[in-house]
């Protein structure tokens, strides 16, 4: 898994104390990647390298570092967009927080699972599918919950119109799915492989390429949005947004395995991701509430 | 990565997956009809939830998704399926049918930061609990979602006494109040960041998470 190899100057160690400050965004409007507009002169990928280790080195110490910081200024739409406070801490056992949302057959069809089978005919790009299991952090199954999914097609392209890279739509892939957890908390998604993508972060900036998930556990304050990488990705080091995690092996949760006995002869590539649901549930289920 | 066993609960918490951004494009994919719409237009007790969503210049955030989870009037909290319930036929969201209460919302904002719940006040979710709604705020820019509360203004003196409110300042814990504005209105905005920023929240419940894992208040 290489979700880290060190880009030339900013890795472990090599933390840059005196990393000048990455100017933070110009106030709000929409871009063309609907990101931070370009500043003149935007940052460069040197630039945001060295606030990387800044950030990591500062972050060094912190309690657990299971999550981003959502103070993070390499990502410089995050300057202005995180509280200043740190959250108030609530331990009502009954909070309405510790119960959630529910979804069922009404809610998902069984072709929202398959995002190559939306319109007429195929999408562009090399067929994989997706699967793994939704667990809390005792390793029990997340059942009958919700997943969704969202990514950009073969070209780097997303089926939104905001994002205007000049990248080919793809008529026949839109790019987002759904589907329920089963009794081992098992989801599955048929797609292509998104491409990698540029933005305006900074100058030369590209996304690795990922798929955009949501989670549900069985309580509200479980709920996870977050992205999955592939593997052996050459743009892991240059992307402030996966290095936002600033923990290596948290970092590698974000990637998926490629699992040959997932590959279908003939037609698909398979990968596996299991993920863990942070958050309270593993207390609450204990006092019998568990639905 | 980690293969955690099935059968038998992990003995020690496993790690989490990281949170990330929920980027810019979630649009197509996230949003869906009538996904603010917990009740239909013209039921007799609706009320209307609205407001902005501010980032630290006061500028409003065009691509905030707010979520909502809240006790039904009752103060149920079992919730319903059928938030995203589904046309058999063309496979879009229909929305809601108009009896059961899901509990559940998703609002995207608008493109000026504007965004609007109809719903039904919540209920006390245990006898004597100060009813709220809990909100979920993803944005770009936002690395790891955020939580808050909303609470109605006949509830202010009531959440001013409970205990874990207690030390907030007034104009902090006036951040998790909504301002009734007409008959069965209410505004309530959201900032992230500086000056009147919301006060947000979360839940150190689990055995996973040691204590101090919250950063320390003005430690930046
Ligand atoms: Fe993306």
């Amino acid at each position: 898994m290489t979700a880290q190899h060190p880009p030339p100057p900013a890795e472990p160690g090599s933390a840059a104390p005196h990393a000048q400050p990455v100017p933070p965004p110009p106030p709000h409007g929409a871009t063309a990647r609907g990101d931070a507009p370009p500043l003149s002169p935007a940052p460069s990928q040197a630039d945001i390298d060295e606030a990387i280790g800044a950030a990591h080195a500062r972050a060094a110490h912190a309690a657990t570092r299971d999550h981003p910081p959502r103070d993070f200024p390499p990502y410089r739409s995050s300057a202005l967009r995180h509280p200043l406070a740190a959250p108030l801490p609530l331990r009502d056992p009954e909070a309405v927080e510790l119960r959630g949302p529910v979804f069922g057959v009404t809610d998902v069809t069984a072709l929202d699972s398959d995002l190559t089978r939306r319109h007429h005919a195929e999408p562009l790009g090399e067929r994989i599918t997706v699967t793994g299991r939704v667990l809390d952090r005792r390793g029990r199954p997340v059942r009958g919950q919700l997943v969704e999914v969202w990514q950009a097609n073969a070209s780097g392209r997303y089926a939104h119109r905001l994002d205007q890279h000049p990248a080919p739509l793809d008529p026949h892939f839109t790019g987002f799915g759904r589907c329920l957890t089963d009794d081992e908390g098992r989801y599955a998604f048929t797609t292509i492989k998104p491409g990698a993508y540029p933005w305006r972060n900074h100058t030369n900036a590209w996304r690795p390429a990922h798929i955009h998930f949501s989670l549900f556990g069985d309580a509200f304050a479980q709920r996870l949005v977050t992205q999955m990488y592939f593997p052996g990705d050459p743009l892991f080091p240059y992307d402030p947004i996966l290095r936002s995690v600033t923990d290596l092996a948290a970092r590698e949760r974000l990637v998926a395995d490629y699992d040959h006995e997932l590959s279908v002869p003939e037609w698909s590539l398979g990968y596996r991701w299991d993920i863990v649901l942070d958050g309270p549930a593993a207390t609450w289920c204990e006092e019998g509430r568990a639905r | 990565m980690t293969e955690p066993t099935a059968a038998a609960p992990a003995a020690m918490p496993l790690p989490p997956t990281p949170s990330q951004t929920v980027g810019p494009f979630y649009g197509y994919a996230l949003s869906f009809a009538g996904g603010g719409d917990l009740v239909p237009a013209g039921h007799p007790e609706a009320l209307t939830l609205h407001g902005y969503v501010f980032d630290g210049a006061g500028e409003p955030v065009p691509d905030a998704l707010l979520e909502f989870w809240q006790a039904d009037p009752a103060g149920a909290t079992a919730g319903a399926p059928g938030s995203l319930r589904h046309d058999p036929a063309t496979g879009q969201v229909v929305g809601r049918d108009t009896v059961r209460f899901t509990g559940f919302a998703r609002v995207p904002a608008d493109a000026d930061g504007h965004w609007t719940l109809r719903t039904l006040a919540p209920g006390p979710h245990r006898p004597a609990a100060v009813p709220y709604l809990a909100l979920l705020l993803f944005a770009r820019g936002l690395l790891h979602h955020l939580h808050t509360r909303v609470h109605l203004p006949e509830h202010a003196e009531a959440l001013a006494a409970e205990p874990e409110f207690a030390a907030l300042p007034p104009e902090r814990l006036n951040t998790l109040l909504a301002v009734r504005e007409a008959e069965r209105r209410y505004r309530f905005d959201l900032r992230l960041q500086g000056e009147k920023e919301t006060v947000f929240c979360d839940f150190p419940l689990g055995p996973h998470q040691p204590p101090g894992a919250a950063p320390v208040p003005g430690a930046r």
